[in-house]
């Protein structure tokens, strides 16, 4: 039946009208969002008058009215916004410090190699990721120190045998193969004593040793670098490789003390607990004091430890007993019947743990992780308390150079530092969150 | 398991920086390894020990270890400089990092006698100072009478200052700030009428300021730093060699004897030119170096006077007169024993 003559039935769609104007588009969003009742729109008119209150001043001090070029602080003097030319004349010492100008492509080689591992290894669909790992952790660490340093090691050996042979790097190996021979046979021993079969007890322990023989080998071989001695290291080089240091031992060395705190071996548990928490209170600056100050006091005289690697060390221990206790929250998320479930299967505990409960937690602990990487990125900054001029304190340095002093070139610098820091800590933040949702794809 | 490797690790990492252990002198040592480690001053005070922006160290500090490295090794380049901090610097010295601490260090008779250092003597003699505007219309500090003073807390400055006005009976206010840049800032802005500290730092001080020809130092100096380069405890060798290269660059200056007319010197019949540049006498064997080891100092480094002007002297953007540290026949307190 057609319609004819029921005039009052359309006999079409009728075309679908745009949305009122007021609701769609800037107009829309705004009226949505930001004026949506009488209070709202008094917040929004109130808060935007602060941002454009706050934010003018610091876009005129640094872009409108700041200097852009010059050759000394003639150009700044009179200026009343940033001085980027006093920036751009020191950007190299930001970047590494002392090191010696006709060394610098070292610190370049070991930066666009690491870049070269890491981009590959944060885009999940790029395969080979084992090898990938491999290269980060094994073999770009031992170049990369080569490279900073000069390798080029002289070994004198000195834990004992100082009055059989005079320093020489043969005492060196011959003390380290006792060492290793001892630990060997300590391992054969526990094993026997255990009740394990002895036969292969030590070859994980062998693995290590003779790994660590071949990076010290390859410390000492003379490859013809200049040694550049870390006291002329500085600026973004120290900070990133205090960091970095501090991020990849902490994560480790973290697992393990979490491990250990909820392990029911008391003497296992109790060392753990109190590793951490001698660790977590004691402030950053006096670990980084004790370890510059007082431990050469305590040592022999004559015998000096690098002040970095006294700087690194502390701060991985420190680090790792923070990341410790942000993975124990992690383990402990994780519902017993996990681990029950594990157990049933017939797993060891460390393949329960490998394959069970750590993927779990470790997933749900990565804003805690990175909360920590972060915060420790920002600590380094810490460590020109023990005369390491890391990125900060080579600005700070700088400022009192007497051809670029001026009343604005402290702060410019300031403002500078907190760019680059918040550029690396927004990404260390960004990728977080990016991996964060990718792992979480079975919650949502 | 993890408990050995740590073990091995920390056994390993001692071996590998157990460096040996302190039996030969450090002059010994400094010739084996082929150069002077000095500590000098990481914070980059202009003048005495700094860095420019392509790495390059100088100021008196910094030359007066190059002078040791060219007493040593005839070759000032063969220094290398530890940048230290003030709270670090003793420790680096006695832990033998660095072989001489030259880093504007005021000698004091507790750091001379408890920290295991001896202090070679005075490059430079500081003393805590005024700085005013010119517009003030001030010439001495005994005109300051009422005056707000910027200074920064927590220092001897904060003692002296309060001492030296109760002393002269004159009223004043001190406005204290805790970091150095505030302290100048609240100076720049007219916050007060004077700001106070160690002369030489006012000097660099004032070369921030947004116009530093409308400020000026007043003569007055109400305390002693007299700073200087320092050994460690204990190796009276080494102490000496330090000592007298002091001595040499300050004799040379006596003696009118800078790095451009040395050699015309080598002819000279003033005996006493003559011991200084080894020519008669030997007297670089005794202290372990050449016998022409103070011709070297002065050939490569130029004597007190060339070294002052060069990094702090008039001519220099510090622009520091010589006062106190003139020699003592032209009117200072710079005196050195002669060299026979």
């Amino acid at each position: 039946m057609n319609a004819q003559g029921q005039t009052f039935v359309s006999d079409a769609i009728l075309p679908a009208q745009p949305p009122p104007r007021n609701s769609v588009g800037v107009v829309g969003w705004m009226r949505q969002n930001l004026f949506s009742t009488p209070l709202n729109s008094l917040m929004t008119i109130v808060l935007l008058v602060f941002v454009i209150w706050a934010v003018t001043p610091f876009i005129r001090f640094t872009l409108i009215n700041a200097t852009w070029s010059g050759s000394d602080r003639q150009a700044c003097l009179q200026s009343t916004g940033a001085c980027w030319a006093y920036v751009k004349a020191y950007l190299p010492q930001f970047i590494y410090g002392r090191y010696p100008i006709d060394q610098r492509w070292r610190v370049d080689t070991v930066f666009v190699m690491l870049v070269i591992g890491m981009i590959p290894m944060l885009i999940p669909r790029v395969p080979y990721k084992q090898l990938n790992v491999l290269y980060l952790l094994a073999c770009f660490p031992v170049v990369a120190f080569i490279l900073l340093t000069g390798g080029n090691h002289r070994y004198t050996g000195g834990l004992f045998l100082g009055g059989v042979m005079p320093p020489s790097p043969l005492r060196f190996a011959l003390e380290y193969a006792i060492v290793s021979a001892l630990l060997l046979f300590a391992a054969g021993l526990f094993a026997r004593l255990s009740g394990k079969p002895v036969r292969g007890s030590g070859r994980t322990l062998g693995v290590v040793l003779g790994c660590i023989a071949i990076v010290l080998v390859l410390f000492g071989v003379d490859f013809g670098l200049v040694p550049v001695e870390t006291a002329n290291w500085g600026g973004l080089l120290v900070t990133l490789v205090v960091a970095i240091t501090g991020m990849v031992a902490s994560l480790p060395l973290g697992i393990l003390l979490a491990l250990g705190r909820r392990s029911e071996m008391p003497v296992v548990k109790l060392a753990s607990t109190l590793f951490i928490e001698v660790w977590r209170g004691v402030p950053l600056i006096t670990v980084l004091f004790m370890a510059s100050v007082m431990l050469p006091l305590f040592l022999p005289e004559g015998v000096t430890f690098d002040k970095l690697l006294r700087a690194l060390i502390g701060v991985a221990l420190f680090e790792a007993a923070y990341m410790a206790e942000t993975i124990r929250g992690g383990l402990q998320a994780i519902p017993r019947g996990q681990y029950e479930g594990a157990k049933a299967l017939g797993l060891s505990y460390w393949q329960m743990m490998r394959m069970i409960v750590l993927p779990q937690s470790l997933r749900i602990v990565i804003p805690g992780i990175v909360g920590s990487f972060i915060s420790l990125f920002k600590d380094t900054t810490l460590v020109i308390i023990i005369g390491l001029y890391d990125f900060l304190g080579q600005i700070q340095a700088s400022a009192n150079d007497a051809k670029w002093a001026s009343p604005v070139t402290g702060l410019t610098g300031y403002i500078f530092a907190a760019m680059v820091f918040w550029a690396f800590c927004f990404s260390m933040s960004r990728y977080a969150a990016f991996t964060e949702r990718r792992l979480d794809r079975g919650r949502r | 398991m993890n408990r050995k490797i740590a073990s091995i690790l920390v056994g390993a990492a001692m071996a590998l920086t157990g460096a040996t252990v302190a039996g030969a002198g450090t002059l010994e040592e400094v010739k084996a390894k082929g150069f002077l480690q000095c500590g000098a001053n990481g914070g980059n005070l202009i003048g005495f020990g700094a860095t420019d922006e392509k790495g390059e160290w100088s100021g008196i500090d910094v030359d007066f270890c190059r002078a040791m490295a060219a007493a040593i090794f005839n070759d000032p380049t063969k220094v290398k400089f530890t940048p230290l901090n003030a709270k670090e610097r003793f420790t680096a010295l006695q832990s033998g990092e660095v072989d001489v601490l030259s880093r504007n260090t005021t000698w004091t008779m507790s750091r001379d006698s408890s920290l295991g250092l001896q202090f070679v003597g005075v490059t430079y003699y500081d003393g805590q100072g005024f700085m005013v505007r010119k517009s003030l219309g001030v010439s001495s500090a005994l005109e300051l009478s009422g005056a707000k003073v910027c200074t920064q807390t927590g220092t001897t400055t904060e003692l002296n200052l309060a001492d030296y006005f109760r002393s002269h009976n004159m009223p004043y206010e001190v406005v204290a700030f805790e970091k150095n840049e505030e302290v100048l800032q609240a100076y720049e802005a007219g916050r007060c009428d004077a700001y106070t500290t160690d002369a030489s730092g006012l000097y660099a001080e004032r070369l921030k300021l947004t116009n530093p020809e409308e400020h000026m130092i007043l003569p007055e100096i109400i305390s002693k730093e007299p700073l200087g380069p320092a050994v460690r405890q204990g190796d009276d060798k080494w102490f000496t060699l330090a000592k007298w290269t002091l001595f040499a660059l300050l004799n040379a200056e006596e003696l009118g004897m800078t790095k451009a007319n040395i050699d015309e010197k080598k002819t000279s019949d003033n005996p006493e030119i003559k011991r200084f540049l080894g020519i008669e006498g030997n007297f670089g064997e005794p202290i372990g170096l050449s016998s022409d080891w103070a011709y070297n100092v002065i050939k490569n480094v130029g004597n007190y006077g060339e070294i002052f002007d060069a990094n702090i002297g008039p001519s220099t953007p510090l622009g520091i007169a010589r006062g106190l540290n003139n020699l003592w026949s032209k009117g200072g307190i710079q005196y050195a024993p002669p060299i026979r």
